[in-house]
């Protein structure tokens, strides 16, 4: 096969493209730097300016209010714990960058996935990428993100936008579409205009799976830490990535087992605010 | 009957589902058969040239196997389903051609729909739900909660405003269902087997209750079922569908007694008669005697009839008891008149008593039960034999007897001209 057709100079042209989005949206990209950047460090300024015992108690209550006593409970324990290890810091950072990754991609998934579900075509066009973006490896698009972006939070918080987007587009999708079509028709016969079928009985009949999507993407932005800290975010990620590459196990396990402790307490609060609205009501 | 103005004419409509319906409606046209169109074509032929009138005020069953193409039918009469061809006229607008504006606009004030599985919706409240429709069109808070309560009202649904669907039994949702079509106050009131998801005994409420709300507000229903005994009972008229053709058009009576063909013969065949015929359908030409005949000529009535007893009526027909045989006859023996001998308290049933509720009667008389009009006037009489030929599907006991109804109206008739 080789030499008789000559090789797609396909890395080639990626790079080309690549230098020339630098170059023309040289601004754009300095505005999402700086907004990005201000974003995330106002988040973790207004987290870090609580004292920690104070705001592990908050985040007891609140998830106690949002789901069960015995999660407050584990919550509480779980960031004493962190905060007794010397990473509270860490994971006040960790934790503004998944809230800022997470915000975006409710910004821009929800949206995406309501239009994909009225229009067979965008959903179409959008599957293969959302694909696309789910099983690139994330290091593939790190580093033309450093070019856009610089080295520091932004690519970290881009690269887990990325990855995390697709479950709440698609659970939107999913949700939208699992409305049962009998009451669709109902709507219809009365008389709704789309937006008022969208907003009085869709979107609220897919809210609990439209909150699961939401769920997922806070999981997969919180598994991708590690990876941003390689890049110049600070916070747990860092932490493990230090330990990691100068040996100390020790160090990196402890770093490890606060990202777990975070990831369950987020897991187990959004999980049961889609639960407890449907008990509620349905 | 009230005014018989046209409220809804359907015209010539044919629904095609599949890619090429415009081949498929030129085989149609041919006179290709449904199966031999989706052979040569793929294209499925839901509803072909369906024309029918319903009156205001009317109840108009379209009644067909699953399959027959009636839901389809019933959603090209609001367009949740665009026919092919053809023309829905509603109040002589044809909503076919309407843009969707206009469209909206029908679907929002002349015409409602209750739907087979409910279709409310679940994150909404009882009272939400039935605000459903009038929220969508803008009307202000208080108006339209008093226009939901109100309809709530009607389906017997007072005080459970506040709970949700999945709280209230089947039948109660589909009050629920009806409640939010009635809020609109539409004119016309689509149901699409609209109790064929509730068991039987709540179907017949159900019926019971839609037929007592019909006689108070006159609606034009349109009701879509698969359960002739349905059909029959809460139809004036009825429309059988096979196979996406309309098969039969006419009252429950015409198509029980005449069915057009053999479909339809089949399908008249397995009614339970006894909830359709009436005592008028089964009885037999009353034998009477005038009260102011003598004992010797009733007598002599009952031997030449070869009867054991004999009603007696005065000028006008109107029933005034029975004698024996032996009763004359021991009058005649002691000279007394036919007045000392009568017996007044004997059965008697209207002629539009249904036949299950008279068997019990008939089945426990000693002499044939009398059929009289409000006026005590007789009309005929209940033979046993005839009453349960007529219960099992005996048509030549009915038709015999239809004969005779119209014998007693004719002779009614003709009293009445000498008057």
């Amino acid at each position: 096969m080789e030499g008789l057709l000559p090789k797609l100079p396909l890395a080639d042209w990626i790079d080309r493209f690549v230098d020339w989005l630098t170059v023309t949206f040289a601004v754009v990209f300095d505005a999402i730097t700086v907004s990005l950047e201000g974003i995330v460090e106002g988040l973790f300024a207004a987290l870090a300016f609580i004292p920690s015992y104070i705001l592990i108690i908050l985040i007891g209550l609140l998830a106690w209010k949002l789901a069960t006593k015995g999660i407050a409970l584990f919550a509480v324990i779980g960031l004493f714990l962190i905060d007794n290890l010397g990473y509270w810091e860490g994971m006040l950072e960790t934790l503004s960058l998944v809230l800022t990754a997470v915000l975006i991609t409710v910004v821009i998934g929800i949206p995406m996935g309501i239009w994909a579900s009225q229009k067979n075509t965008v959903k179409q066009i959008i599957t293969p990428i959302l694909d696309f973006m789910q099983t690139m490896p994330a290091f593939v698009y790190l580093i033309p993100a450093i070019f856009f972006f610089s080295i520091g939070v932004v690519p970290g918080v881009v690269a887990s936008v990325i990855f995390a987007v697709p479950p709440t587009i698609r659970l939107t999708i999913l949700g939208i579409q699992q409305v049962p079509a009998d009451i669709i028709e109902a709507t219809e016969a009365f008389g709704s205009t789309t937006t008022q079928r969208l907003l009085k009985v869709q979107l609220p009949l897919a809210m609990p799976t439209i909150m699961a999507g939401i769920n997922q993407s806070i999981m997969l932005s919180l598994s991708m830490v590690v990876i941003a800290s390689m890049v110049g975010s600070p916070g747990l990620g860092a932490d493990v990535y230090r330990a990691v590459t100068q040996i100390q196990i020790g160090r990196g396990f402890e770093a490890g087992l606060a990202i777990v402790v975070m990831a369950i307490i987020l897991d187990r609060i959004t999980q049961n605010i889609g639960i407890k609205k449907q008990g509620g009501k349905i | 009957m009230k005014e018989q103005h046209v409220k809804l004419s359907v015209k010539n409509v044919t629904k095609v589902f599949g890619k090429n319906p415009k081949k498929a409606l030129q085989l149609l046209n041919e006179g290709n058969s449904k199966t031999d169109i989706l052979k040569r074509t793929g294209s499925t032929v839901g509803v072909n040239q369906a024309t029918f009138n319903v009156h205001a005020g009317e109840i108009f069953v379209i009644m067909g196997l699953s399959g027959s193409g009636k839901s389809t039918l019933v959603r090209t009469l609001n367009r949740l389903i665009d026919p092919t061809v053809g023309e829905v006229l509603i109040d002589g607008k044809d909503i076919t051609k309407m843009k969707k504006e206009e469209l909206r606009n029908v679907r929002r004030k002349k015409i409602s729909m209750v739907f087979q599985n409910f279709a409310l919706l679940p994150h909404r409240t009882i009272l939400e739900n039935t605000e459903y429709g009038l929220e969508i069109q803008g009307v202000d808070k208080e108006e339209r909660k008093k226009k939901a309560l109100n309809a709530l009202k009607l389906v017997g649904l007072e005080g459970y405003e506040s709970q949700f669907p999945k709280q209230l039994s089947g039948g109660m949702q589909q009050r629920v269902g009806l409640a939010r079509a009635l809020a609109n106050d539409t004119d016309i009131l689509l149901m699409d087997e609209a109790f064929s998801a509730l068991d039987p005994l709540i179907r017949k409420d159900m019926q019971d209750e839609l037929l007592e709300l019909q006689s108070a507000m006159e609606k034009t229903i349109i009701f879509i079922t698969h359960d002739l005994d349905e059909a029959l009972r809460i139809g004036d008229k009825i429309a059988l569908m096979k196979d996406g053709e309309i098969v039969q058009i006419g009252s429950p009576e015409e198509i029980l007694m005449n069915p057009s063909n053999q479909y339809v013969e089949r399908f008249v065949e397995d009614v339970d008669l006894s909830k359709v015929l009436t005592a008028s359908h089964v009885m037999k030409r009353a034998e009477t005697v005038q009260i102011d005949k003598g004992p010797r000529v009733a007598l002599q009535m009952m031997k030449k009839l070869g009867i054991s007893s004999i009603y007696v009526v005065d000028k006008k027909q109107i029933l005034l008891g029975a004698i024996t045989a032996d009763d004359a006859k021991t009058a005649a023996e002691n000279g007394q008149t036919l007045q000392a001998i009568i017996n007044p308290n004997v059965q008697k049933v209207t002629g539009e008593t249904l036949l299950t509720d008279l068997f019990d009667k008939v089945s426990t008389a000693t002499i044939p039960v009398a059929v009289v009009d409000e006026n005590n006037r007789l009309y005929g009489i209940l033979v046993r034999g005839a009453v349960i030929g007529g219960l099992a599907g005996n048509n030549e006991v009915i038709n015999v007897l239809e004969k005779a109804k119209e014998e007693v109206a004719a002779d009614q008739s003709s009293k009445g001209g000498t008057h």
